[in-house]
């Protein structure tokens, strides 16, 4: 039974893997590959070490494979917010297909103020119009 | 915070008493120790609302999980099939977190989801820009996002 569940995790991590790395290949553009790249692979990660977790069922084991999941999880988001960051506001195109984008009217590229557009009541209770420039 | 000092020290007492120094019994003992603490809480004024953080830290583990699997599922099947079905955008979310931690926190969170990724908050702290993946329903994805919120400041508060 426990080698059932080992072998399930870590195939699925790896598969997560292979999803990530195709991810960065196949999709349009930085902010979706991105999305692509942290999550999946932090999954895989944490799945994967949970497998060597059990499969060695010792204290000292375990203990550094919940510090690998503890440390990904910590610094993951935080390099995917970065680099996410940095490359929409150096100029990175977005994809054709993006339907909106809500921050850049609210971004000043000479002050790199961002505004939030709801610095008064009634522009927080202001509902967006047709006329507005997008 | 003095409640999971005193749950550690209970728990510990245990190992020692029983004299058995494994991992399994420590477990164990952290949760004769948390019944323990529960038990007297409402004599106890130093303890109060610990022991209801527990199931409620539990529980968002558990809705974490489980957003992160169906996330998951979601993006990778957009990935393997030739055409995209997803609907990138940028989105504005009002923030109900205050302080610098909790922004941090619940900003983390949400990049660490699959479909949204936490792109910058405003300069007065009081909208986080978020790009999504799949925005074909705006309105149940703001939903999700504030009930994540919601339930991550639960636990600091």
């Amino acid at each position: 039974m426990i080698e059932f569940i080992k072998g399930t995790f870590v195939i699925s991590g790896a598969l997560l893997m292979l999803l990530a790395s195709l991810g960065i290949l196949r999709l349009p553009d930085l902010l979706t590959r991105m999305h692509a790249t942290t999550k999946a692979a932090a999954l895989g990660v944490i799945l994967i070490m949970l497998a060597v977790a059990m499969h060695f069922s010792e204290v000292g084991v375990a203990a550094r494979a919940f510090a690998i999941i503890v440390f990904i999880l910590m610094t993951a988001p935080v390099a995917a917010h970065v680099i996410g960051r940095a490359g929409y506001f150096v100029g990175s195109k977005l994809w054709s297909g993006t339907v909106k984008d809500e921050l850049r009217p609210n971004y000043d590229p000479l002050t790199h103020e961002l505004k939030s557009g709801r610095e008064t009541e009634a522009n927080a209770r202001r509902e967006p119009k047709e006329t507005d420039p997008s | 915070m003095t409640g999971a000092i005193w749950n550690l020290l209970l728990a510990l007492a245990w190992v020692v008493l029983s004299g058995d120094f494994t991992g399994l019994n420590l477990l164990v003992g952290l949760v004769f120790g948390y019944i323990a603490l529960l038990l007297i809480e409402p004599q106890v004024e130093s303890l109060e609302g610990y022991p209801a953080r527990i199931p409620r830290i539990l529980g968002f583990l558990g809705f974490f999980i489980k957003e992160l699997l169906m996330a998951n599922l979601k993006v990778g099947f957009d990935i393997l099939t030739p055409p995209w079905h997803m609907k990138p955008g940028v989105i504005a979310m009002p923030l109900e977190a205050r302080t610098e931690l909790e922004i941090t926190m619940v900003a983390n969170l949400i990049s660490l989801t699959p479909g949204t990724l936490s792109l910058d908050v405003s300069d007065d702290r009081k909208v986080l820009y978020i790009h999504a993946m799949f925005l074909d329903d705006e309105e149940e994805l703001r939903r999700n996002l504030k009930e994540m919120e919601h339930r991550a400041l639960q636990l600091f508060r």
